[in-house]
């Protein structure tokens, strides 16, 4: 039987990975906005800590709520996401690794798509990353998929 | 990429603000050496003399939730009442102890244990005999080598039939020091007396 990668210490999950949140909230928001969406990635993080399954895909979820927190903040600021979006330049950006099949989509459908197919997370800790309940998670990621399959079918 | 100090600090206090930690903890300094404490929601879960302590944050986690973080606020009280003790200014701590997890039998040792006096010694045996096991020395042993909140619950009190130290899970040298000063008497007693 295979055995869930246990969830590490709060604290170690936070030293692992807010050297890259950083890195990726700067690139995407600045110096300066990217030390309050730092502060709110991890606040999220933690709030849906609890919840978490298994200790796997750490780092996409990580990054995940960064550029959520990122498309929010830029959102808040009335600039277009689109236009901060560093499309192929940040491929080391989980969220986008699977960029070209869920392109078109609303950010938050597309994230969802992402985790749930990409990473295989739970609708649990994809509703922490989105800052919504697991079944708005879970209508967003049939939503995407529905619209993707359309797609399919038009093209 | 280095995240600024400021930023980190932030963090950690809006985290406890809003009530997200379950354990926070942080390193202290003492005349015996750093100490790793750790505070949960129900009280002082820990007091570790390994401060590169992986191991003792995982057992601390599963006892009180995975939510641990460093936050040097969390545990001001206890660093409060030790810097007390270690200056000699404080003989009974105050504090709410998190006992969460313990078997039955550790759990009435340490609650026996708490009940030694500053500055007394007793044994393992007498120890074992107030739980009522008097035969359960080496148990009782076992149970002080495995004490997760030492000074406060005070295992360093606890001595061999014959006065001798024996032994202790952050070395001799500090139980040494923890019974120098509370000035209680070190040594083998001799037999006649």
């Amino acid at each position: 039987m295979m055995h869930a990668v246990p969830i590490p210490p709060f604290e170690r999950f936070y030293e692992e990975h807010r050297s890259d949140v950083m890195q990726l909230l700067r690139r995407r928001l600045g110096r300066e906005r990217a030390d309050d969406a730092f502060q709110e990635t991890f606040l999220r993080a933690l709030q849906a800590y609890r919840r978490l399954e298994h200790g796997e895909h750490l780092r996409a979820w990580a990054l995940t709520i960064a550029q959520h927190v990122a498309i929010d903040a830029l959102r808040r600021s009335r600039v277009h996401a689109e236009s901060a979006d560093p499309g192929a330049e940040d491929g080391r950006a989980a969220y986008l690794e699977l960029a070209p099949l869920t392109d078109g989509l609303p950010p938050k459908e597309r994230a969802a798509v992402v985790l749930r197919y990409g990473y295989d997370l739970s609708y649990e800790q994809i509703a922490a990353a989105l800052g919504s309940s697991a079944e708005a998670a879970r209508q967003a990621t049939s939503t995407g998929v529905r619209k993707l399959r359309k797609r399919r079918i038009v093209q | 990429m280095t995240i600024s100090p400021q930023v980190d600090r932030r963090f950690r206090d809006a985290a406890l603000s809003l009530g997200l930690v379950d354990v926070g903890f942080d390193v202290i300094d003492s005349p015996i050496g750093p100490l790793l404490v750790a505070v949960s929601t129900e009280g002082l879960a820990a007091i570790s003399y390994s401060v590169r302590a992986e191991a003792e944050l995982e057992r601390i986690a599963g006892i009180a939730g995975p939510c641990v973080l460093r936050s040097p606020r969390s545990v001001d009280e206890v660093r409060r009442e030790l810097d007390e003790y270690f200056a000699g200014r404080r003989r009974v701590f105050d504090l709410t102890l998190d006992l969460r997890g313990m078997a039955s039998f550790t759990f009435t040792v340490l609650q026996e244990l708490a009940r030694v006096p500053y500055g007394e010694t007793t044994t393992y045996g007498a120890l074992a005999s107030r739980v009522g096991h008097p035969r359960a020395a080496r148990a009782v042993g076992t149970v002080m080598n495995k004490n997760r909140i030492p000074i406060v619950l005070p295992c360093h009190r606890v001595v061999g039939a014959n006065g001798n130290l024996v032994g202790y899970a952050g070395g001799l040298e500090r139980k040494t020091a923890l019974l120098e000063l509370e000035g209680a008497r070190i040594g083998p007693t001799r037999l006649f007396e």
